[in-house]
């Protein structure tokens, strides 16, 4: 037994040396900060580092859930049902609409709406500064030219949800709808022309062989977003509200919190305690999840 | 057949909802192509327009004519681009190889490590003094090309699943019996059996470092030669800021004066989605076929 595990390792050994690159750079970038989340729990400074550096216990903590949690949280995890119920209804709607198109045309319709996938937060904050600002803005042109007011949109936060979700859907629909796409096109075709034969409308068609075919995806892809409920694309949040200091009560999420508290504040103490917040609650979020999907489908499932 | 009434009302229903979509996801685009185009004057006064008053190129002549730094800028976004996709692609295909083996010893061990990987991250504070304080990254390439975007679990699983369902494993030990040794059999075999996988993982690491502005942003603070171009972006609209919320100050006038004008900057966004606009058309069929090959993974 012993030996032919051996003779296994030797044959191996190209592959271990394959598999080596990955797993040094997995070590680095992904393991060596994790023993950095006692940061949490200490009163930073440069000259002690992450070891050498006072216990805080739960000080940071009893801060951070005085002040801010709240907000960053109740933004976070409303801003993520946000997203996945917009999200998912355009998508599946698009996904339908598209599988059912034959013309050439409908290549154009899926290059146009997927391209804004592939442009960097940076960039899209730019396309959205064109339209929102307030001297130049193409939006605050056409309510003054309809007799209406110019509104000072990176000085109220009231709207921000409202933008935040067309932008998110702008961006993400096209790529999104594509997993849809390619399920209903695996549906066996034999199901619809049945149904046409019976005079079943294409609507008909939708509602009773298409929709209930699509559930299982749905309620997957749904699940797999839930499990990453405590997490927010920062790009968007930082980027598009161009970090506007106002817009923070609605435009703050745990990520960009943990950012301006690095970065900006250098209250490192903070930033580590909201940090340490999400990773564990997010890592219950994901591993919850995923259970739930592996027990109704094994593929679909993360691991 | 005649098609009937309410089937014409689902297409006429299908192609203006795709219609409006689409319009509505080209045209910030070419408001930002428009606005670079525009009279800088023209744009101050009458603000984004899509058919502004005055058309004028002296946005493109102010990049070609003074401006070493964006230039400088493009060269380390393609630099980067090209390094860190050749580099990630390569570690992520060989991992993922590697882990498609069923009975490599010790496969358990390294799949719990990626998984954790999945699942856990120490998050943004302990990977920035790991970054910072042992791998001393700061200020150099190396922080634009390591943390974060090289390569990822997601992707090395995607890859061994591949491999695992497209790559069989018959094939590759009739190779064995001819002789081929490990490496022999991935170079011969499985690798040109990859290559629609292959082209898309190069495409994800590719966007992501084409795009990438927080890298830049966090670990690149003093050497601005170092910045990429969606860094310069970012790096603008943030001295802008700083520059709008301390407009009291003296020696404002100075800074505005070296902050390029809007309609430079619309110029210089334009630069920025170039490139991904002219590889888009050939690698939109990868790019679907990555995320179908993910399915709900990807």
């Amino acid at each position: 037994m012993k030996t032919r595990k051996l003779k296994l390792i030797k044959k191996y050994i190209p592959i271990y040396v394959m598999i080596l690159p990955g797993l040094i750079y997995l070590f680095f970038n992904n393991l060596m900060p994790l023993p950095g989340l006692v940061l949490a729990f200490k009163n930073y400074n440069a000259r002690g580092g992450i070891f050498g550096s006072p216990w805080a216990g739960l000080q940071n903590f009893k801060y951070l859930f005085a002040n801010d949690a709240w907000y960053i949280t109740r933004n976070t995890i409303l801003y993520n049902v946000a997203f996945i119920i917009v999200n998912t209804t355009l998508s599946v709607l698009v996904a339908i609409v598209l599988s059912e198109m034959t013309s050439k045309i409908k290549k154009l319709f899926q290059s146009a709406i997927l391209l804004p996938y592939l442009l960097s937060m940076v960039i899209v904050s730019y396309l959205v500064y064109g339209f929102l600002s307030t001297d130049q803005g193409l939006l605050n042109k056409l309510l003054v030219s309809l007799g209406g007011e110019s509104i000072s949109w990176y000085a109220e936060g009231k709207y921000w949800p409202f933008i935040l979700i067309f932008v998110n859907a702008w961006k993400g629909v096209g790529y999104s709808c594509i997993v849809y796409m390619s399920t209903i096109l695996g549906f066996d075709r034999a199901y619809y022309e049945a149904a046409a034969i019976d005079g079943a409308s294409k609507w008909q068609q939708i509602r009773f062989i298409t929709l209930p075919l699509l559930k299982g995806t749905v309620v997957m892809m749904t699940m797999l977003a839930i499990g990453r409920i405590f997490y927010s694309d920062f790009g968007l949040f930082y980027q598009v509200p161009r970090n506007s200091g106002a817009l923070y009560s609605m435009t703050s999420t745990i990520d960009t919190y943990v950012y301006r508290g690095l970065l900006e504040m250098a209250d490192i103490n903070m930033s580590a305690a909201a940090g340490f917040y999400q990773s564990i609650v997010g890592f219950i979020l994901v591993l919850g999840s995923n259970l739930l999907v592996r027990r109704k489908d094994p593929d679909s499932a993360l691991f | 057949m005649l098609e009937s009434n309410s089937n014409k009302v689902f297409k006429i229903f299908s192609y203006v909802l795709m219609s409006v979509l689409s319009i509505t996801a080209i045209m910030p685009m070419l408001l930002l192509l428009t606005s670079s185009f525009t009279d800088n004057t023209t744009l101050v006064m009458n603000g984004y327009s899509f058919f502004p008053e005055k058309w004028s190129m002296e946005n493109y002549r102010y990049i070609l004519n003074n401006s070493t730094l964006i230039f400088n800028a493009y060269g380390v976004s393609i630099v980067l681009t090209a390094t860190g996709t050749i580099i990630g692609t390569a570690m992520t295909v060989l991992m993922g190889y590697g882990l498609s083996k069923k009975d490599l010893p010790g496969r358990k061990i390294i799949s719990f490590i990626l998984i954790l990987t999945l699942l856990f991250n120490g998050g943004l504070v302990p990977t920035y003094l790991v970054y910072t304080n042992v791998l001393s990254v700061k200020n150099t390439f190396w922080g634009l090309l390591l943390p974060g975007l090289l390569m990822n679990g997601f992707n090395v699983i995607l890859v061994k699943s591949y491999f695992v369902s497209s790559v069989p494993e018959e094939i590759l030990e009739a190779a064995e019996i001819d002789g081929a040794g490990e490496f022999k059999k991935f170079y011969t075999i499985a690798l040109p059996m990859a290559v629609p996988i292959i082209a898309t993982i190069a495409l994800f690491i590719g966007m992501g470092y084409w795009n990438d502005w927080n890298n830049g942003y966090v670990y690149i603070s003093t050497k601005t030669d170092l910045y990429s171009i969606q860094n310069l972006l970012n790096r603008i609209q943030q001295n802008l800021q700083f520059i709008i919320s301390n407009a009291s100050t003296s020696g404002v006038g100075q800074a505005a004066n070296d902050i390029p004008s809007e309609g430079v900057r619309m110029a210089i966004s334009i630069l920025g989605i170039l490139p991904v606009l002219i590889v888009y058309p050939w690698m939109q069929r990868f790019f679907i076929k990555g995320i179908t090959l993910g399915g709900v993974k990807g």
